[in-house]
């Protein structure tokens, strides 16, 4: 099987806090992996650094063996919901449409082909009827849809989703679950963090383990022990954090480095 | 050119120009309304101080007295300047945007203020300077003019080949990196147009009023639609309407002197209040009346609740009521009575004949579903959101009048289709007849 994502020695520092160290990892095809881990311990931060949007501090990313810029059209990212403003001026159609905007690039025109393929796309998740509306008069459950809309639209081998699962319905979160089976069966990856540990198990292939740093990953029925769940949510890696915390303020790196 | 400007008298000119003003701070105030920056146009408007000085410095070392283009040059400069000092305080401090903004603004302005001063000697002329700070259409030259309409061309067609990733960085900025889009030159391109524009409107409306062009008519169309294209091209016409108007209204005053900003900030301000009050979905009046209308229903169906219960529930099609009985039920006055029957009778709830009062069938199936959903919320906030049966009385009141029936269907399948309420009431089961608002 072929590798979807690898990363070795990933190493990022965020607001000049050390949040993930060392990531070593190998992401198959056709999987659907959940990230978890306690809060602050770096699970957003890994996909947005994967994603190119958080800058590396160190160590390198490939996505299907080639650096990410080559492979960009190939990867989809879906948010958390709070990241964006739910009453800026755009209809849940023009959201789907964004999907295409990555294949269409920044200056041709959004056509008849992008609009089948948004509208195809909120049909599947159940959001065609709404189309006209504006997005801020949606239930957290339906503003979810939207974003798996547009990120179907965008039609990717390898999707980062961040807590799709947080605030929805009970409807809308076996609708995702089903919808993120679909794209395994087609042989997509799909990478989830997720916050509910008495769901992970039943829901994903394979888990990330993360605490600041990798604490384990494999597959579900391997990982999901108590051994390695005590290990992950058993306390932050506090002497670590604060010194990796210290030595960024003071910069010890370039100190390092200047040394001969 | 497409028009001889020189065939304008000065009137025409300083109209022109407004209007050109007005549409340039319409389509970039939708923007910085949207992205919630609307403390960057005052900042960037005072900040430009020092480079209009050093534009009047350069211009006459270069032997031409005001040229608008080198002081264009240098305002953007120094706007633009102005805007990479905040982002550098940011990044390299705790302090945060709007201490970062304060400090710019009022330190660049300072600075501003004293090179005006101190750089008079190397200055042909300082005629028109003080315009800057106060804002003065009437005398516009014939340079200015041009450049302004140069300028405002060259926003539009730069805004309507970025419209879409603008928009995209607008409300998703992670998502349009992912994109792989280049996020960082599209700012760059933003906030430079941004700054443009600020610095042509600067000498027509001033330092201080220039914000007020780029964020009320932007404003007031964000209360009007909600679709980012609408927004722009209302924003255009307010922000054009506005600069006319207020230069019309400025022009009509023949013995004072009355300054163009003021007036073309308050036509703005005038057009915000009546999409304020107005404004069909988001305006005071609409939301107001809405509430009136719910507070009217929830009277309505209460008296038709109280009606259908003293009724006795199964033979009530049958029985009627005279007003005075439906008032003392009530306790209503005979008058409230009267108005709450006749207002039933229009919503057909009830049919009238003589001075005897009955319930037609949808009336009753409304009637049934309010008693249904009542008890129906009870059952569901005791047994699922575990409430003291005695606190739920007053939530289910006001949820009977509002519950649609999708959302009845679930939780009647959440509860197991229970046949009581909490106080052991039956729970109706109405036939569905046609829909209620």
């Amino acid at each position: 099987m072929s590798t979807a994502l690898e990363t070795h020695d990933l190493t990022v520092t965020y607001d000049k806090k050390p949040v993930l160290y060392g990531i070593d990892l190998e992401i198959p095809q056709g999987q659907l992996v959940g990230i978890i881990g306690p809060n602050g311990a770096g699970k957003s931060t890994f996909i947005k650094s994967v994603m190119g949007v958080l800058p590396v501090t160190g160590g390198w990313v490939k996505v299907f063996g080639e650096p990410l810029a080559k492979n960009i059209t190939r990867v989809g990212y879906v948010p958390q919901r709070g990241s964006v403003d739910w009453d800026f001026p755009v209809t849940v159609m023009d959201v789907a449409l964004q999907g295409t905007y990555g294949k269409l690039g920044m200056f041709r025109r959004v056509g008849k082909k992008e609009r089948k393929i948004a509208s195809e796309a909120l049909d599947k998740v159940g959001m065609l009827d709404y189309a006209k509306r504006q997005i801020g008069n949606l239930s957290g459950g339906q503003q979810q849809r939207v974003f798996l809309a547009r990120a179907i639209a965008q039609d990717c081998d390898l999707y980062f989703m961040d807590e799709p699962f947080v605030g929805v319905d009970a409807a809308t979160e076996s609708a995702i679950i089903t919808l993120l089976q679909e794209m395994r069966a087609k042989g997509k990856t799909v990478v989830v963090v997720h916050h509910d540990l008495q769901t992970a198990p039943e829901y994903f292939d394979m888990l990330m383990l993360l605490n600041m740093r990798l604490v384990a990953f494999g597959p579900t029925s391997e990982v999901f022990t108590k051994e390695i769940l005590q290990k992950t949510y058993g306390g932050k890696l506090t002497i670590l954090s604060e010194i990796a915390t210290e030595a960024a303020k003071n910069d010890l790196t370039k100190t390092h480095s200047k040394t001969p | 050119m497409m028009f001889d400007l020189i065939a304008l008298t000065l009137i025409q000119k300083a109209l022109l120009a407004a209007t050109l003003l007005g549409v340039m701070c319409g389509v970039l105030g939708t923007f910085v309304v949207v992205r919630r920056i609307s403390l960057v146009g005052d900042a960037v408007s005072h900040s430009i101080l020092p480079g209009i000085v050093l534009g009047f410095v350069v211009s006459s070392a270069l032997g031409m007295n005001r040229n608008p283009w080198v002081i264009f040059t240098f305002a953007t400069l120094v706007g633009l300047l102005s805007m990479l000092t905040v982002r550098q305080i940011l990044a390299t401090t705790r302090l945060k945007n709007d201490a970062a903004l304060g400090i710019v603004l009022s330190g660049f302005f300072g600075i501003g203020l004293f090179l005006k001063r101190s750089l008079r000697p190397y200055m042909e002329s300082a005629g028109g300077l003080n315009d800057f700070l106060f804002g003065n259409l009437a005398t516009i030259a014939e340079a200015d003019l041009k450049a302004i309409f140069i300028v405002a061309i060259l926003i539009v067609i730069t805004v309507s080949l970025l419209l879409r990733p603008f928009i995209l960085i607008s409300f998703d900025v992670l998502f349009a990196k992912t994109l792989g889009y280049p996020v960082k030159l599209l700012n760059l391109v933003f906030y430079s147009l941004l700054t443009v524009t600020i610095v042509v409107s600067v000498q027509a409306v001033g330092v201080v009023l220039v914000s007020a062009m780029l964020i009320i008519p932007a404003s007031s169309a964000f209360l009007l639609t909600d679709r980012k294209y609408h927004m722009m091209w209302i924003a255009m016409g307010f922000g054009a309407f506005s600069g006319l108007g207020g230069c019309l209204i400025a022009n009509s005053f023949d013995d004072v002197n009355v300054p163009n900003g003021a007036t073309m900030t308050l036509t703005a301000a005038g057009i915000f209040l009546i999409s304020y009050f107005y404004a069909p979905n988001h305006g005071i009046l609409a939301k107001w009346s809405k509430q009136r209308k719910l507070e009217r229903v929830v009277r309505n169906e209460n008296a038709l609740k109280q009606l259908y219960k003293s009724l006795g529930d199964d033979a009530a099609l049958e029985k009627s009521v005279t007003l005075s009985e439906f008032a003392s039920m009530n306790r209503f006055s005979e008058k409230e009575a009267l108005s709450r029957l006749q207002s039933l009778v229009k919503h057909e709830y009830l049919t009238v004949s003589g001075k005897l009062y009955k319930l037609t069938s949808s009336g009753l199936t409304r009637a049934m579903q309010l008693v249904r959903n009542h008890r129906l919320w009870e059952l569901y906030l005791t047994n699922q959101a575990d409430y003291p049966s005695d606190h739920v009385h007053d939530d289910a009141e006001l949820i009977e009048h509002v519950l649609d029936e999708a959302t009845v269907k679930q939780i009647e399948a959440e509860l197991g289709f229970p046949s009581e309420d909490p106080h052991g009431q039956p729970i109706p089961k109405p036939q569905p007849s046609r829909e209620h608002a």
